[in-house]
């Protein structure tokens, strides 16, 4: 295998829980990343799935260096990030992008379309104007628009077209890897599957690498080479993408495959057998965080948190099961 | 097992600008619903389904009006009836469990006084039979130690939990038939999977009758009986969940369950081309045509009627009862 694009080594990010208005005193910490692992490889997709809570956008913030992580490094092209400046910094911000939620509030109501697109050209590169308009042209063009839309207004496009404006925007900059926050979850199924099969389409003319992070296990499933399942801040297993659905392992991926909805009415799940809620960041549980609600748990786990080891070839589960 | 609710011809529209612009949101539905049985609404966002269900609970915005058909409701049409004669179906017959559950709840009253509110109205239920009666709700609905948790506000709860609040509250006034209004899109996937077996649970044991909405085939999989499809304002399919999803006629429902990602595959997902119309400008004859592989010159002239294809099973397509020709999905899902 290749070297990898990004590298995540044991990342931690710790937000500061303060109380009080004029003394502010430190009461403790939220370990919203404690401890993540994973690496994307050139061209490929990693699906990043968990509940709400787990961590999922902070890990996709510290790779956008929106965040500075608390410890632990980030590699990309075997560089580390932290101390990138100026034009190193530039390039990172440039190879690097991001398509959220929501393509409502994350396209300016006040810019043309071809402005918005054209926005980080003209920050990072010195093409003239010809040339940038012919660029968002071209960028329009492989998202599926007509290049002529590059004149309206975000408000006279669709929830689905403009998702395929934010992922044109993120293109432009003959971007390396793109952070796919839930970048499908808002859009109408039929939309979604023709934004989800625009984004494989992509991958393979342009060789872009995807981290897509969601929270359905059918779509992460469908559209990622590989699949990280996140809990309370930790990667509990990470598989190849349909030896994860084949044969989950820990206990909380299995629960998330019994919890995911039939595609057939005769396809009968057994009775899910975790209860409760994902506990608070601010206090995690003892040792395996997913103890207190694990149908497998041994005293153990309440003491010792397990390690992440490989199982199988390119198989890692963090359990103490195995 | 006797009909509940029969739904016949139902036209609701939306009128502004002093009636001079008219949305046909919901344009000629009909559909019936027996005791105990759960029928799932199925469709895009803006083709009529929250529209329907709002017209049967008598909630809609004061631009809309229903200009047409029959709500008949346990041997009482509903259409014909006065608001203040509404407020005794709304409750006590009919309720409703609306998507987010913190617009569902009031922030300023404890969970047992929203609890005991419609078992007061409705039930009337007083004292120590009321207060039984909100821990017995509460238990049905899963909430550990109900005891602690009525003291508790709506803002001490995490989602799931608030959800399962809502649900109690609509079992509180004994209802026959619950209208869930996309119940589950906020939750977590483990807890929509909890919830959808606690609606389940209380199905089996009060036989209550449920109206499903819902953009998520996955969920009408797991729930419902029967399914029916809206395109625009109109049922363009229905029947039992498991014929259509083995052999649905018209083409949107073959696309609906073409675009759904299914676990342990990676094959290419059928996109349905083109977005969903707008509805204050249809398209001519069936308002699919534009996005529809099969397409004749007849779906641009002439609007569709309703065929039977079994027993309990229509579609509204041209293509009638000759199956599509099912070479073009298969091709373009290979």
């Amino acid at each position: 295998m290749s070297a990898p694009l990004l590298e995540l080594k044991d990342l931690q990010k710790y937000f500061p829980v303060k109380t009080g208005s004029l003394l502010r005193r430190k009461i403790g910490w939220v370990k919203a990343v404690d401890g993540v692992d994973f690496a994307i490889f050139p061209g490929e997709t990693l699906g990043l799935i968990g509940e709400s809570g787990c961590g999922k956008t902070t890990t996709s913030k510290l790779i956008l260096l929106q965040e500075a992580p608390t410890a632990g490094i980030i590699r990309f092209d075997g560089e580390d990030v932290s101390g990138l400046q100026g034009p190193e910094l530039m390039r990172y911000r440039r190879e690097v992008q991001v398509v959220f939620q929501d393509p409502y509030s994350s396209l300016s109501p006040r810019m043309r379309v071809g402005n918005i697109i054209a926005e980080p050209l003209e920050i990072h590169t010195d093409l003239s104007r010809e040339a940038l308009a012919e660029r968002v042209a071209e960028v329009l063009e492989l998202v599926g628009l007509q290049p002529d839309l590059a004149r309206l207004f975000p408000h006279e496009f669709s929830g689905g077209q403009r998702q395929r404006i934010a992922i044109a925007r993120a293109l432009a900059t003959n971007t390396r890897l793109i952070v796919l926050d839930e970048a499908v979850s808002a859009l109408d199924v039929s939309i979604r599957a023709q934004i989800m099969n625009k984004l494989e389409e992509l991958q393979q003319t342009l060789g872009v690498s995807y981290l897509f992070i969601g929270h359905d296990l059918a779509t992460v499933a469908h559209i990622s080479d590989r699949i990280a399942v996140m809990y309370l801040g930790q990667i509990v297993e990470l598989a190849d993408s349909l030896e994860l659905c084949a044969k989950p392992q820990h206990p909380y991926t299995r629960a998330l495959f019994t919890a995911a909805l039939p595609s057939h009415p005769d396809e009968r799940h057994e009775r899910l057998t975790i209860t409760g809620e994902v506990p608070s960041a601010l206090d995690p549980p003892s040792g395996c965080r997913f103890h207190p609600r694990c149908p497998h748990a041994m005293p153990k786990c309440a003491v010792e948190a397990p390690v992440r080891k490989e199982i199988a070839p390119q198989h890692t589960v963090a359990c103490h099961l195995y | 097992m006797a009909e509940l609710l029969r739904v016949s011809g139902l036209q609701t529209h939306y009128t502004s600008f002093g009636g001079s612009r008219v949305v046909k949101a919901v344009d000629g539905i009909s559909f019936t619903l027996r005791e105990g049985e759960t029928i799932g609404l199925v469709g895009e966002s803006g083709c009529g389904k929250t529209t329907t269900c709002l017209s049967i609970v008598g909630l809609l915005p004061s631009a809309a009006h229903i200009v047409g058909g029959n709500i008949e409701f346990d041997g009482e049409e509903l259409t014909t009836k006065r608001a203040r004669e509404m407020r005794h179906v709304r409750g006590r017959k009919i309720a409703m469990i609306l998507q987010d559950p913190m617009a569902s709840l009031n922030p300023l009253f404890s969970i047992y006084l929203q609890v005991a509110e419609p078992a007061y109205y409705h039930q009337r239920a007083r004292g120590r039979s009321l207060r039984q009666r909100v821990r017995e709700l509460l238990q049905a609905v899963r909430i550990p130690s109900p005891e602690v948790r009525m003291r508790e506000y709506p803002h001490q709860m995490s989602g799931g939990m608030r959800q399962r609040v809502v649900g109690a509250i609509a079992m509180a006034g004994g209802p026959k038939l619950i209208i869930a209004d996309e119940p589950t899109t906020n939750l977590d996937v483990t807890i929509q999977a909890q919830y959808l077996e606690v609606l389940k649970d209380i199905q089996r044991e009060t036989g209550v009758a449920l109206i499903f909405v819902t953009h998520n085939l996955g969920i009408v999989a797991k729930m419902c009986d029967r399914m029916a499809v809206m395109y625009a304002g109109k049922i363009v399919e229905q029947g039992s969940v498991r014929d259509l999803f083995r052999a649905g006629r018209h083409p949107y429902t073959q696309a609906l369950l073409g675009s759904m990602p299914k676990l342990g595959s990676k094959e290419r997902l059928l996109a349905i081309p083109g977005q969903p119309p707008n509805l204050a400008r249809l398209p001519s004859g069936c308002a699919f045509h534009p996005r529809c592989p099969h397409a004749m010159s007849r779906c641009i002239e002439e609007e569709p009627v309703e065929r039977l294809i079994d027993v309990q099973w229509t579609a509204r397509c041209w293509l009638g009862d000759r199956e599509p020709a099912k070479e073009t999905y298969v091709s373009a899902t290979a």
